[in-house]
């Protein structure tokens, strides 16, 4: 085996701390290495051309690479002794950057280390086998889980792109938080005009199917090749029949249902359809407040529907899709403001979510677009907003800040007046944190020409006494308190995780953080993918996004999935497991241990009961290869001996004996 | 009739300040079957002063009560004062820490090894006893009075120090005072602080905060208010005519310790609940009550 090595300087990151050449002239003296050299940057084009030249001339098979952590570089290295004739596993890296450069200051010390982390590669190296990928076909049909903006334009780009889409929301119609603003910042352009016709493309479009009042129920397989199982949830309607007429909704006695959609603001009747733009415009039935599934009794509105849609023995049912790709997309909720007890949130009708402020506003809301407060339907004159209410508060462990709320309270703002040209709103804030195109102007109208008061600082109590609402605050400008009477008060709640999306996150295999919001494979470089491939993300289930933000990564996603579909074969990883079939004795430890199902029980030509590992679903964890008493299933790449290779090139057996 | 018995603290407010607060406790617990036994030789909490000088002195002279307390075989110690009842807590605290606990103790001549649990003697009432228990008890209903309650700013708060009821919105006396036949009107201010010790080096802040209070209360409608601790109804009603002359008030508002209107209810001798303690003349709610 000839070996190169290559110690990188990555400009003074390694070699401020590290002696490169030193590290190099040490590497010529380790078993197999006919070639060793210090480099500025090994990643850089000259760098690269260095070591293909390298192989080529002194007839290396086998590279080791020194410089940083393989997950950003190593496709770069495999690419580049690929283009010299080498196999691209027989490279092996040594991270002398984030382990060793980055981390100590003394020299000497991190010279020493650094030859040894090149001595275990170059060990390892020489136990490395050339591995060639298989190629699978791919299923170029993609599912979207999450109806919201970011779903709906991820499903447009990519049906439009010339894919089957399947698109999944749980709700009954699709459209997600934008459906239910009343206008769009910075341009106070009405919600439902702008996202209405992309919704109705999505119900129109023949490459999209949609599932709406469904959820995620299984996923199995791998990217190009997903089996995913789907729980259509019982409406009580047959959708198939159901016109959309309403006239189930005029005639339904029981009128105090939860309205979700209008955020609790004025309950709606057991059988309803959302809004009056819902996609599909289809009735369900609520369950939780049907008479006639409580009690038994009623049935208007099957005595009512003109065409016997309603169906009160309907059972959730579950359906299996194939496909290549999932982009999940489902968005976010809003803090639970009840948590600030001081603020009387709940207690007080008058202290209300920015959400039910919205539905105020809105004209196909519950107040049909006139500010009413919810204590006595009065029209208030004095408002006040709160910003930051589960945002930038670890006290109530949201610490991160929602982006999104300072813009759409100036819109609110602005809005107010515009409704009530005789109020007077005010704001308390922490920071306007306005970064986007044509933002900052935005809060900027709010204060020079729409006269709101912005205050800073953090709001200390609400309560109510007699009619109005009282605020008592610190204005941090003025270094002094302060005590506002309003007739209502508006609590702009932050962005959390969509509840169930770490349940989701498992089912799909992807990381989620402590808040639940979803892992991106790169937080700059990979902020669509995540860390298992084939799924990618899009809106505010990776973050805390607005509209504009929203789009444009359910674009990125669409474009990604649509990069994926462009082969129409995919190249597996070869590091996965195989069983050694005569060093087999069937325990299926592994079996039981697989987290993905990957490994079957098969019987060799003697009927005995062996482990038998399926390629193209083994995700190569090694979980098994720890578990096997045997030592009978290996994983590719990883291999004890590779590994051993490894150890006895740090702690070299019997160094001191000698046999001369 | 339940019986419980519990080591009581009266505090020193309670032989001074706030007599009618100590007498109207004790007969209400009599009333009730509870048994408050006196710790012997009880000394200063430390109040205000202690902790503002010396945390450690501040535990080690309310952790004196808690040693004694201890002594007597009981495992709470009750005491009216709210003010009494956070340095009891917090120096129970500090006992249950190892790293503090010597450094109290070297200043004790006998230690305080396993602290008491303290609890205010309406925790008692509500929690040990019960709201239900108390409400079988009533033999002259308060007869609607319109009262709102006032908790004070550290009856509940901090609430991991604390632990009782809710720490922004308590209930546990409004459903006393609604047991007693009182209507309890919703008060915003609860928990609000009336200015506390402030009133002696800055009046300003006493007569502005404590104000708010009579004024929120006048908004509500409120013919009384019913209290818990001893400075807050200080503050409240001996300031009471000051405040009304800055106009933060238009007529007088009667100021009560609710065992005062407790022990009416429940049909307690009035001369022992010491109506005649309080300065702004509670006559027109108490001829209210008896109809």
């Amino acid at each position: 085996m000839r070996i190169g090595v290559f110690i990188c300087h990555c400009g003074s990151n390694i070699a401020a701390t590290v002696d490169c050449p030193g590290v190099a002239e040490a590497a010529k003296m380790l078993p197999n290495v006919v070639f060793a050299s210090d480099t500025m940057y090994a990643c850089s084009e000259p760098g690269q051309e260095g070591i293909t030249d390298a192989i080529r001339e002194h007839n290396l098979d086998g590279v080791v690479v020194a410089s940083c952590s393989p997950r950003m570089h190593e496709p770069t290295f495999r690419k580049a002794v690929e283009r010299a004739g080498l196999n691209r596993y027989m490279l092996e890296m040594a991270n002398i950057r984030e382990h060793v450069s980055w981390i100590g200051k003394d020299v000497e010390l991190n010279t020493n280390k650094s030859i040894e982390l090149v001595a275990m590669a170059a060990a390892k190296l020489s136990q490395n086998t050339p591995l060639t990928p298989n190629r699978f076909d791919v299923n170029k049909r993609v599912l979207v889980i999450g109806g919201g903006v970011a779903g709906i334009q991820a499903a447009l780009d990519c049906a439009d792109g010339g894919l089957d889409v399947i698109l999944v929301e749980r709700e009954s119609s699709i459209g997600g938080k934008m459906a239910k603003l009343d206008k769009t910042f910075p341009t106070i352009d009405c919600s439902s005009c702008i996202l209405g016709p992309k919704m109705v493309d999505v119900a129109l479009h023949p490459k999209i199917t949609l599932y709406t009042a469904s959820e995620i129920d299984k996923v199995e397989g791998y990217v190009g090749n997903y089996n995913v199982k789907i729980k259509r949830k019982a409406t009580y309607v047959d959708w198939d029949k159901c016109t959309g007429c309403g006239a189930c909704m005029e005639k339904c006695p029981s009128k105090k249902a939860v309205d979700h959609f209008n955020e609790e603001v004025a309950p709606t009747t057991a059988i309803n359809i959302p809004f009056p733009q819902a996609i599909p415009k289809k009735a369900s039935i609520d369950a939780e407040s049907c008479i006639k599934l409580i009690k038994g009794k009623c049935g208007v509105c099957a005595k009512v529907c003109p065409t016997g849609a309603i169906n009160y023995e309907q059972e959730d049912t579950f359906l299996t899709e194939e496909v290549g790709g999932i982009i999940a997309a489902t968005g976010y909720d809003l803090f639970d403001h009840t948590v600030y007890g001081q603020y009387g949130a709940g207690r007080y009708p008058d202290v209300i979510t920015s959400m039910q402020y919205e539905r105020l506003l809105n004209a196909s809301g519950p107040t049909g677009g006139h500010i009413k407060r919810p204590s006595d339907g009065k029209e208030p004159k004095r408002i006040v907003f709160v910003q930051c209410v589960g945002s930038r508060d670890p006290s109530v462990g949201r610490p991160y800040c929602s982006g999104f709320c300072c813009m759409y309270t100036a819109k609110q703002a602005i809005l107010t007046r515009d409704h009530i040209p005789d109020s007077q709103a005010y704001v308390f804030y922490m920071d306007i944190r306005a970064p986007g195109k044509l933002y900052d102007e935005f809060t900027r109208r709010a204060q020079e020409q729409y006269g709101v008061q912005y205050l800073r600082g953090r709001v200390s109590q609400i309560y109510q006494l007699g009619d109005s609402i009282v605020v008592r605050g610190a204005d941090t400008l003025a270094g002094d308190q302060v005590e506002i009477t309003a007739d209502l008060v508006v609590l702009a709640v932050g962005a959390e995780a969509s509840k169930g999306a770490s349940n989701l996150a498992e089912k799909l295999r992807i990381s989620y953080d402590s808040y639940g919001f979803f892992m991106e494979k790169h937080m700059k470089l990979g902020p669509v993918e995540t860390n298992t491939a084939g799924v990618y993300l899009a809106g505010s289930c990776q973050g805390p996004k607005d509209i504009p933000a929203s789009v444009a990564q359910g674009s990125a996603a669409a474009a990604k999935v649509l990069g994926l579909f462009s082969k129409d074969q995919l190249e597996s990883d070869p590091q996965t497991a195989a069983v050694k079939q005569p060093r087999c004795i069937g325990c299926m430890k592994c079996v039981r241990t697989c987290p993905y199902g990957a490994i079957n029980e098969i019987e060799d030509r003697f009927g005995n009961p062996k482990a038998d590992v399926i390629a193209t679903i083994c995700q190569g964890c090694g979980l098994c290869t720890s578990t096997c008493p045997q030592g009978a299933i290996q994983l590719s790449h990883f291999t004890d001996n590779q590994i051993l290779a490894e150890v006895n090139a740090l702690c070299p057996p019997f160094m001191d004996e000698s046999f001369e | 009739m339940k019986k419980t018995t519990v080591a009581y603290y009266p505090g020193c407010s309670a032989v001074g300040t706030s007599v009618e607060y100590e007498k109207s406790t004790r007969a209400v617990c009599d009333a009730l079957g509870i048994q408050l036994e006196e710790i012997q030789d009880w000394s200063c909490c430390g109040s205000s002063p202690a902790h503002t000088v010396n945390h450690i002195l501040s535990a080690a002279l309310s952790g004196r009560n808690l040693a004694l307390a201890g002594s007597m075989g009981h495992d709470t110690v009750a005491t009216p004062c709210p003010s009494c009842l956070i340095n009891l807590r917090t120096s129970a605290r500090k006992i249950e820490d190892p790293k503090l606990c010597h450094k109290v103790n070297a200043l004790l001549e006998d230690p305080c090894e396993n602290p008491v649990e303290p609890k205010s003697v309406l925790q008692v009432i509500v929690e040990d006893y019960g709201v239900d228990e108390v409400a079988r008890l009533i033999r002259k209903p308060l007869n609607g009075l319109k009262v709102v309650c006032y908790y004070g700013c550290i009856m509940t708060r901090p609430p991991e120090l604390m632990r009782f009821d809710d720490p922004e919105n308590p209930m546990a006396m409004d459903d006393l005072m609604e047991a007693a036949g009182a209507e309890v009107l919703p008060f915003p201010l609860k928990v609000e602080c009336c200015g506390a010790s402030s009133g002696i080096p800055r009046k300003d802040i006493v007569m502005r905060l404590s104000g708010k209070l009579l004024h929120a209360a006048e908004e509500c409608g409120a013919d009384a208010i019913v209290s818990a601790c001893p400075l807050c109804q200080m503050n409240l009603d001996l300031r009471q005519s000051q405040i009304r002359k800055e106009g933060y008030i238009s007529k007088p508002i009667p100021v009560f310790y609710f065992t005062q209107l407790l022990g009416t209810a429940l049909g307690v001798d009035k001369r022992s609940l010491r109506f005649d303690k309080l300065v702004v003349s509670p006559k027109r709610c108490l001829e209210k009550i008896s109809g």
